[in-house]
């Protein structure tokens, strides 16, 4: 004995968000049935296995048959097989495509697009977690060929939330720019970080951000500005506009933060840490090392000193304003709009 | 040249990648309709061409836009081979035909091919320009409508009802053909479609023509059904009931027009007893064995092969026109025909079949139900020779309906309602069943006396009446002076006996009526159609199913039909049995909806027999069941018996507190006074008297067992036992029922989900009849269960017209399909409607009242009284000074069994007794919905602002909270699906499941883009499945009705009464979005 054929179609399609996640996380039918029998679902509607069982195969079979709606979701909206309430597509969508970001902390500045099922597959193993890869691949292939503003793409043609749309414009902007990422200094910063800093990189220094032609894909940081950045150099070359910044910037600061004095007998390496990291961005083995240059040249100093977040805040926000105040620097543009990234990556990098 | 039909061709979307190399498509459009073709031109390298064509002229008779099907096929161009075909659209142009329906098709429309599915979505826009036709010789029957409904539709008013109208129509099959040896599986896939789209207009043709003749204009509870012969051809038959039906004027308010808006809950719930005559002592007959009555007979086909092709003239309430039931008789037959075939008839009686389709009827329309009467017969298919004289299947029916009609008769009614017919196929044997309600329609509403031929062709109604229920009163009253009347409670008229109780057909205990103490009611009350809405009922209702399996010999031919003929009665029995067991085990004394589907296969025969119990307030309350050892010697066993007798007895209490069932009559018997003034009772007349009163109470009056008493001792009687307690209750917060509505509960939301689920199940070779029965039970039991799981989000909710289907499409498989819509209702609003009807007063009253009503009933001992049954020592009290029915059955022997149950056969009529039941038309009972809800409705419609128009379905006549505006036509499709890479589709429940979802999303395309936003009535009639795993194939094939409709939030009617137009407008306009 044994049951054939079992199916069961709603005129609106039925969802369960709960068996969706089980199969969204790979789980097989039997693994998902034990995992919902233990979160004890047998005691609703007095259900039985083999009710749960049904149910289960029921539900994944139906998801199956969306995921080829999914990958388009754009097609989601106006396909007529399945009747789904428009919140309930959303979820859909946004579920699908919502990843582990301990996944993606691995994936970040992989070459995505080709050739990287295998990366994916160890990471998948080194991660542990099971992981369905290609639908997310098939978002960075996709988007990669498409012009103009990244996150805006990514929603437009994928429909997911801003949130979610933004950590994937981080991921194909890390993987675009190839940042280095995996060195053992940069273990401790989180995807979360990684995609807040892609935000400010993409929202100031591509050139999608300055105009909104949409000639190219966005996520390109401005040549431009990058070679501009070389002027920033004076700032830590000429004497007397160093002096004079680090006179400003003790005038604001003294009694205000705890270490004063190790600012004080620092600045020129401070500042100088700073301004040559800006001004070998031009080069593209530099630019991939901006994370790590921070780190080492920046981060790491200021944790072995002791410096308080608040303290770091009060010095960057001081460093970079007082800057305004010196007559013979001419890059006040350039400066903001390096400084504004900056100081704004280094303080969420700014942690254990 | 009476029509000229327009279309037009203005893009396509999500098309499939036809050429690899660019994966692109290069689609054109051809469009067909009869034997003209018109062509788009390619639109190149594109999945989403925007053709926008000219508009495609075609002019054609109207008969054959009645007939024929727009047949669209997109095309794939290929400059060096054959155009390769991307998928087909029927579009039906029924709708447009009638002007009260829809007037154009316009929308999205999914690109259909039977081996690859849904291919694609394609726009176009239909329209038809009709030109009167005076001819009234003419073969069309443009601007009949048809309704699915079996009830006067919602915005329709019946100006009379004309009777019932048939017809079948045979072909070949394409499918048996020997050109279906050489071509592909497309090909023959689409030939079938295409002859099934082509038969069933012809079919609907040829009723609508019937309508016109009988002076109808529509065709209410059309049933339309497809027998798939195999060798022998392809069937489609229908039947449905002639109406003339009139729009209610949409500028009355919404109230005026649905008076049953108001509260029908009052009506159930009302005791019912209060200003009638109340309180006769109430007696109990003899013990009534419960009997299954069939007439099944086999004949071989070959005496009905001569048969004149006349016969079928009695089919019909019509005078045929000579291509009535024939294939495509010429076009010169006519009235004139027809005038000299009916010389020969000249009652009524003799000449029509009184039968309605119909489940609901306005008030005062039915008067008393007798039971249900059914009638089966088998047959061996013989090869259709001659598709235009298929007078052999018309004589089949016309040999059952005959039965039916004189099953009717022995119970005393000239009317069958909730009529049915259904048929099921194996090889070259079919079962032929029909069943019905015997009924008593109201002689206020019925032509009185034999029609004779002027007044046919004068096109008198049969009968007269109105949906309004303030029309009914007026009727009353007039009717009395007429004499025909007495003057009846509504809640429990309809249960009153309409046969004469000293020749009553069957053994049966009558009492006096619980409500109104003066007419005679059977114990047990089975019958077809839904619970009537002013029915007295206590408590709430369930599903109840029988199930039964049981092997058969392998045969052929006519050894096989005898085989089953023979086996057909003591299934039914059993059926019935088990019906009647589970009902007493649910505390409950009636049931309604009661369809009984039996189905063979090469070793075994299926049978399923669903209706939903209720208790009739007016019904007595049902004994207990007993279980009686035949062997007493023996301690262990007497133990046995007595464990099972307690664990039956806790059932049943339980039972009576899940669904409520505190029967008031106790209450009644204290302010009782003992027996109707014999005035009153003079009063009636009628030809089944009930004057007879007297007489019959000493008759009946002799105390018997007080229960349903099982005598085991056979293994047997233990399954049947082990069966009854199997039955899983359904778990909280779920109803059941396989009716329109469910008693007690009013206040739906308006959540609705339809579904349909589909279960085969694979048996092991070998197996006893009991095992099987067990499988089946299990089988169904699960399913019943997954459901309740699969819905729980909607708790608390009610599982409605639960419709099951069983199949045996091959050996040792068993098929069952399930088409219900689950209704999620408020529970509060539930328990503040009980307090205001009473019934939880009701319910306090009387177990307040318990002990001081068994005092009174030990001083009134002199009369027999009923026995409070709510009092949990209830079942003991019983047999001590309580007559309540006894139904006795010996199982010890089953030989005796089965030869009495043969006399009884021969004894009376074969009749399946019980059922009553009067009806409201109107099913709209979903209360005001308070203002959280209403406002969450409103958010709901914001969805049609989403590309995809959201297109309700139910099985039900209505949708809750919401009035139905405009019946845009009958959606009757048919599709079928093959594939020839099984495993890739995921397996057989994989494919089925796309199929079945495919067919869903292509119901709603079209009822999107006739501008509805509803299928109500909708039922899937078909579903043959067939697989072949080993060559990695499989085939379904699936047929779908409901009619189309637009509906609004009464939330929003309340809001805006005035501007329904716009509202129309607004809601065809979101339907038709893109």
């Amino acid at each position: 004995m044994s049951t054939e054929l079992d199916v069961f179609v709603g005129n609106t399609t039925v969802l369960d968000e709960d068996v969706y996640q089980l199969w969204l996380d790979g789980h097989t039918v039997s693994n998902a049935v034990r995992i919902r029998m233990e979160a004890g679902a047998l005691q609703e509607c007095e259900a039985n296995a083999e009710v749960l069982h049904s149910d289960t195969m029921d539900q994944f079979r139906t998801f199956q048959m969306c995921e080829r709606l999914l990958q388009s979701p754009s097609k989601v909206a106006n396909q007529l097989l399945f009747q789904i309430p428009p919140h309930r597509q959303t979820m859909l969508i946004e579920r699908y495509y919502e990843f582990d970001s301990v996944f993606a902390r691995e994936v970040l500045g992989k070459k995505l697009s080709k050739g990287t099922k295998k990366d994916l597959d160890d990471i998948s193993s080194k991660t542990g977690i099971a992981l369905k890869c290609c639908r997310r691949q098939h978002v960075f292939k996709v988007v990669e060929e498409l012009k103009g503003p990244l996150v805006e793409n990514i929603q437009r043609h994928f429909l997911l939330s801003d949130v979610l749309a933004r950590d994937y414009a981080a991921i194909v902007f890390f993987a675009n720019s190839r940042f280095e990422t995996g060195k053992r200094k940069l273990q401790y910063l989180s995807f979360q970080d990684f995609a807040f800093c892609a935000g400010q990189l993409i929202s100031y220094w591509t050139v999608g951000a300055v105009n909104n032609v949409m000639e190219d894909l966005d996520v390109d940081l401005e040549k431009e500005f990058l070679h501009d950045l070389k002027d920033l150099k004076v700032l830590v070359n000429d004497k007397d506009m160093l002096d004079q910044h680090k006179s400003l910037v003790c005038a604001q600061l003294r009694g205000k933060i705890k270490v004063f004095s190790e600012m004080e007998a620092s600045f020129k390496n401070l500042s100088r840490a700073l301004v040559n990291i800006a001004s070998k961005l031009t080069h593209t083995k530099d630019f991939r090392d901006l994370f790590i240059d921070l780190v080492e040249k920046f981060i790491e100093p200021r944790r072995s000193d002791k410096w308080t977040i608040g303290d770091l805040r009060l010095f960057l926000k001081h460093y970079s304003s007082s800057v305004h105040t010196l007559e013979a620097f001419r890059h006040q543009v350039i400066w903001d709009r390096y400084m504004g990234v900056i100081k704004s990556c280094i303080l969420k990098m700014y942690h254990d | 040249m009476p029509g000229k039909l327009k279309a037009k061709i203005v893009a396509g979307r999500h098309l499939p990648i036809m050429d690899r190399a660019s994966d692109l498509t290069d689609a054109f459009v051809e469009v067909k309709f009869g034997n003209t073709t018109f062509k788009t031109d390619v639109y190149p390298k594109s999945l989403n061409p925007q053709w926008n064509s000219e508009w495609f002229k075609f002019e054609v008779d109207d008969e054959d836009l009645q007939d024929e099907p727009l047949q669209i096929t997109v095309l794939d161009h290929d400059t060096y081979s054959a155009n390769d075909a991307i998928g087909k659209v029927y579009i039906d142009i029924d709708p447009l035909l009638c002007s009260e329906a829809a007037t154009v098709i316009s929308g999205w429309l999914p690109i259909y091919d039977t081996i690859h599915g849904i291919r694609g979505e394609i726009n176009v826009l239909v329209k038809v320009d009709l030109f009167n036709d005076l001819n009234r010789f003419r073969q069309s029957s443009c601007g009949v409508k048809f309704f699915c409904t079996t009830s006067i539709p919602r915005c329709y008013r019946a100006v009379m009802v004309h009777g019932f109208v048939e017809e079948l129509v045979v072909n070949e099959d394409p499918e048996y053909q020997w050109i279906d040896r050489i071509r592909t599986p497309r090909a023959s896939n689409e030939a079938r479609q295409r002859l099934i789209f082509l038969m069933s207009g012809e079919l609907q043709r040829k009723i609508g023509l019937k309508v016109l003749e009988m002076g109808g204009n529509a065709v209410v509870g059309y049933l339309q059904c497809f027998d798939l012969e195999g060798e022998s051809g392809l069937v489609v038959r229908a039947i449905g009931t002639a109406c003339t039906l009139e729009k209610i004027s949409s500028t009355l308010p919404a109230t005026a027009t649905h008076p049953s808006n108001s509260s029908p809950s009052k009506d159930m719930k009302e005791p019912g007893f209060g200003e009638e005559a109340p309180g006769v002592p109430l007696s109990s007959g003899p013990p009534t064995p419960l009997r299954a009555q069939t007439f099944s007979s086999f004949s071989p086909s070959k005496s009905y092969s001569r048969q004149s092709s006349s016969s079928d003239t009695e089919l019909s309430l019509t005078p045929k026109t000579g291509m009535g039931s024939g294939g495509s008789a010429g076009k010169e037959a006519g009235p004139l025909k027809a005038l000299l075939r009916q010389q020969t008839q000249s009652a009524l009686e003799q000449r029509e079949y009184p039968f309605f389709p119909l489940t609901a009827f306005p008030p005062g329309f039915l008067l008393h139900v007798g039971g249900v009467v059914s009638a089966r017969s088998v047959k061996l298919l013989d090869r259709i020779h001659n598709p235009d004289e298929p007078e052999t299947r018309d004589a089949w029916w016309e040999e059952i309906r005959q039965e039916i009609k004189s099953h009717a008769k022995a119970l005393g009614c000239q009317a069958v309602v909730g009529y049915s017919e259904s048929t099921s196929i194996c090889e070259e044997v079919c079962i032929l069943s029909a069943s019905g309600t015997a009924a008593i329609l109201s002689s206020r509403f019925m032509q009185d006396g034999p029609l004779d031929t002027e007044h046919r062709l004068s096109r008198q109604p049969l009968c007269v009446f109105s949906t309004g229920s303030e029309r009914v009163e007026g009727d009353m009253g007039s009717s009395a002076s007429l004499g025909f009347e007495e003057v009846v409670s509504p809640g429990c008229g309809f249960c009153h006996i309409p046969y004469d109780e000293l020749n009553i057909p069957f053994p049966a205990q009558l009492t006096y009526c619980y409500c109104c103490r003066r007419y005679k009611v059977p114990d047990v009350l089975f019958t077809t159609i839904d619970l009537p809405t002013e029915a007295n009922v206590t408590g709430k209702g369930c599903l109840i199913q029988a199930r039964l399996c049981r092997t058969k010999k392998k045969a052929q031919g006519e050894g096989n039909a005898t085989v089953i003929s023979n086996l057909l009665p003591f299934l039914e029995y059993e059926l019935h049995t088990q019906l009647m067991n589970k009902l007493k085990l649910r505390g409950m004394n009636a049931l309604f909806g009661l369809r009984i589907q039996i189905s063979i296969g090469e070793t075994m025969l299926l049978g399923l027999a669903s209706a939903t119990g209720v208790y009739l307030t007016a019904l007595p309350s049902p004994g207990g069941i007993q279980i009686a050892g035949k062997t007493p010697s023996d301690i262990t066993y007497e133990q046995h018996i007595s464990n099972m007798q307690k664990k039956i007895n806790d059932t049943i209490a339980k039972n009576k507190e899940l669904y409520e069932i505190n029967p008031p009559e106790v209450v009644e018997e204290i302010i009782g006074s003992p027996i109707p003034e014999p005035r009153q009772r003079s009063r009636l007349f009628r030809s089944q008297s009930e004057s007879s009163d007297e007489v019959s109470e000493l008759d009946l009056s002799h105390g018997k067992k007080d229960a349903f008493v099982l005598e085991i001792d056979d293994t047997d009687a233990v399954e049947d036992i082990h069966a009854l307690l199997t039955d899983f209750p359904t778990p909280a917060g779920f109803y059941s029922c396989n009716t329109e509505i469910m008693p007690g509960i009013q206040n739906w939301t308006s959540a609705i989900q339809m579904f349909t689920s589909v279960r085969v199940f694979r048996l092991n070779a070998s197996l006893t009849s009991q095992g099987l029965n067990k499988i089946f039970s299990d089988l169904c039991e699960n399913l019943l269960k997954s459901l309740y799981f699969k819905l729980r989000s909607m708790v608390p909710c009610c599982l409605c017209h639960l419709n099951f289907t069983v199949a045996i499409p091959e050996d040792e498989l068993i098929q069952v399909a399930v088409t219900a819509v689950a209704m999620s209702f408020d529970k509060e609003q539930l328990l503040e409607n009980g307090k205001q009807s009473g019934e939880k007063t009701l319910i306090k009253a009387i177990t307040e009242n318990d002990e001081q009503l068994q005092f009174n009933l030990e001083l009134n001992a002199e009369t027999p009284s009923p026995n409070p049954l709510s009092s949990p020592k209830g079942l003991s009290e019983v047999g001590s000074h309580l007559s309540a029915r006894a139904l006795s059955v010996d199982y010890s022997s089953f030989a005796d069994r089965c030869s009495s149950w043969i006399e009884q056969l021969k004894l009376k009529a074969h009749t399946i007794r019980r059922g009553s039941v009067k009806t409201t038309s109107s099913m709209e009972k979903a209360s005001p919905l308070p203002e959280g809800r209403s406002r969450s409705l409103r958010s709901n419609r914001s969805y049609s602002g989403s590309s995809v128009a959201v297109v309700k379905m139910t099985p039900l006549s209505f949708i809750p909270g919401a009035k139905i505006i405009k019946y845009l036509g009958i959606i009757n499709m048919f599709f079928i699906r093959e594939t020839t890479s099984l495993r890739e589709e995921g397996g057989v429940s994989g494919f089925l499941h796309t199929f079945i979802a495919e067919v869903f999303a292509m119901v709603r395309a079209h009822v999107a883009a006739l501008g509805g936003n509803a299928v109500v009535s909708y039922s899937m009639k078909e579903c043959v499945f067939m697989e072949n795993p080993n060559k990695n194939q499989a085939q379904c094939l699936i047929n779908v009705s409901g009619d189309a409709v637009i509906f609004v939030r009464e939330s929003e009617l309340e809001s805006t009464s005035v501007q329904t137009q716009s509202a129309t407008t607004h809601t065809s306009n979101g339907a038709e979005g893109t």
